[in-house]
């Protein structure tokens, strides 16, 4: 596979100046990137998350070209992001959920011919792209809009769209659902997926909501303190934190001692109710122990990715790590 | 250069304030240079006569919203909001990209503000018609070089928000000296010759606005007319350098502000 975003030992430190005494200001270096290493294949549909102050946007200026590294090394779609950084641009799609990259005047409408002419795009692509963009993001309803008096989910759609109409290979996306409702973020959320289903894409994610990164990424890159501290899929990421799918029964008639299933935990037991967390069976195998017992209701609870990057974040220790 | 005159041709409410402004004040200015000049007692002051002198102040009333000589902090605002991100991600030089919406923004000032001052200013006083073929061709491109090399120090006045973060220090500078040296408040060839020869050779500020209606007006012969715009084109082509410069060092030490 083609790696199309590379990094090695990624840095970038800031200088902050520390009060200390009514005129004397002592000057501190902080690392916000300190060490990262990348190697994203082409197509690939990456999340990268992290607390607030990780270093996640700090990551993705970096790569696009606008911070320039304090050390280390990157590369994108093979250039040079800072010194070829106009070059990289007609490749790159970048949207900052936090800032507007349209022209704040104008409607959609007009800001997409200007972007056709900036990125010198053929007509016919722009047009086919726009028109694809229109049906699947619902764009028709406010193309005409000056951007300052769209809501945010019609800007963020916006946003969407003016990053890909130049076919861009790498999109950055740097919290693309903030602030949006349930609707519209289902909308980016969808349109999304159907970008990465084609396989053209590659598509590098930060979010603070994870629901965006199960639905999207298969594979997950955790940041804390500037350093890549987890690298592979959700499930991977569950098991090295423990997280277990646990599987609830809901009892007929109390039970005088509830069964020990080997590879199952018992976390809850109450007169009518069971709680195992499954440390080895399948819930095939746990219900199979249970086939005796007369079931009211019956659920299997997934792992939820909340607690596990909560658990991450806060550094909390994972007493139920296997 | 389009969406430059596409954005400021959506505030038509602004336009219509901004010429009307322009042509009330343009009635104050003119009033007190023609009595100034009246006071002098001679024909002509630093060469210009009571017609120059009302030519210079009704172009010069369109000509300041052309070349834009105050109120652009677009950039500063940007870099203040860290919105100054857009900028780098777009395939062409922040430098290329701000200057051609302006060009954009100034076209649409030529047809809007440029206008009206000029045509109501003949109705109530005298008016210089240039007499050679040649004045006007030069006036049009010494108004765009005009319009560039402010476009070019405005961005270097907004490009110290990189390093300072509040540029209203320099903007006020910015404000107090260029109208009082780029030939706003009064003709700077008023101005005795050891004051005026090195105020346009080593300062870029005669070449914003008094250089235009200058060569408009024919207080010089043509030779004279075309060395001023020259100067005004290295001006312009030093500027710009300038600016690039500027942005590079700046581009290496950006601190995106906001996150």
């Amino acid at each position: 596979m083609m790696t199309v975003i590379a990094a090695r030992e990624l840095r970038k430190e800031f200088t902050v100046r520390v009060r200390q005494g009514r005129l004397r200001r002592a000057r501190r270096t902080v690392a916000a990137v300190d060490g990262v290493d990348l190697a994203i294949a082409r197509g690939e549909m990456v999340g990268y998350i992290g607390p607030n102050g990780a270093g996640k946007s700090t990551t993705l200026k970096m790569l696009t070209g606008v911070l320039t590294p304090s050390g280390g090394e990157v590369s994108v779609c093979g250039l040079s992001p800072v010194r070829q950084r106009t070059r990289l641009a007609r490749r790159i799609g970048v949207v900052f959920g936090q800032r507007t990259q349209l022209w704040w005047d104008l409607p959609l409408r007009d800001s997409y011919d200007l972007l056709r002419h900036i990125y010198r795009v053929p007509a016919a692509e722009h047009a086919a792209r726009l028109r694809r963009c229109r049906s699947l993001l619902d764009l028709d309803e406010f193309l005409d809009i000056p951007v300052r008096q769209l809501s945010l989910g019609q800007r963020m759609r916006g946003e969407l769209t003016a990053a890909l109409l130049h076919g861009p290979e790498v999109l950055f996306l740097d919290e693309p659902t903030i602030g949006l409702d349930v609707v519209s973020k289902q909308a980016v959320r969808g349109f999304l997926a159907e970008l990465g289903a084609g396989g053209d894409v590659t598509l590098m994610l930060t979010t603070h909501d994870l629901a965006d990164i199960e639905k999207l990424c298969r594979r997950l890159l955790v940041i804390d303190h500037g350093r890549v501290v987890h690298d592979g899929t959700i499930e991977a990421l569950h098991a090295r934190y423990g997280s277990r799918r646990r599987v609830v029964v809901e009892l007929e008639e109390p039970l005088a001692a509830p069964p020990e299933v080997p590879g199952a935990t018992l976390v809850t037991a109450g007169p009518l109710r069971l709680e195992y967390d499954l440390t080895g069976a399948t819930a095939g195998e746990l219900l199979a122990r249970l086939a005796g017992l007369a079931f009211r209701d019956l659920s299997i609870v997934e792992p939820d990715i909340e607690d596990v990057v909560a658990r991450l974040y806060t550094g909390a220790p994972v007493t139920d790590a296997p | 250069m389009g969406a430059g005159f596409r954005r400021y041709s959506t505030y038509r409410q602004a336009t219509v304030a901004g010429a009307f402004t322009n042509t009330v004040f343009g009635f104050l200015r003119c009033y007190v240079l023609l009595a100034v000049a009246a006071g002098a007692g001679t024909a002509t002051v630093g060469g210009y006569d009571a017609a120059r002198l009302a030519t210079f102040v009704w172009f010069g009333q369109g000509l300041l919203a052309v070349v834009l000589l105050w109120g652009w902090t677009e950039l500063a605002d940007r870099i203040r909001t860290g919105d100054v991100v857009a900028d780098l991600l777009r395939p062409v030089h922040p430098v290329t990209r701000y200057l051609a919406t302006d060009l954009g923004r100034a076209g649409h000032a030529a047809l809007t503000r440029l206008v009206p001052p000029v045509l109501v200013g003949p109705l109530f006083f005298p008016f210089y018609v240039p007499h050679r073929w040649s004045t006007v061709p030069l006036f049009v491109v010494s108004v765009v070089l005009a319009t560039v090399l402010c476009f070019g120090c405005r961005f270097l006045v907004n490009a110290t928000g990189y390093w300072l973060l509040d540029v209203r220090g320099p903007m006020v500078l910015w404000a107090l000296g260029s109208g009082v040296l780029a030939g706003l408040y009064f003709p700077l060839r008023f101005l005795p010759d050891w004051v005026a020869v090195p105020l346009w050779l080593l300062t870029p500020l005669p070449s914003l606005f008094q250089t235009p209606l200058d060569v408009l007006v024919e207080v010089d012969p043509t030779p004279r007319q075309l060395w001023l715009v020259v100067l005004q084109a290295v001006w312009v082509v030093a500027i710009l350098v300038l600016c690039h410069l500027v942005q590079r060092s700046a581009e290496r030490r950006l601190v995106v502000q906001g996150g």
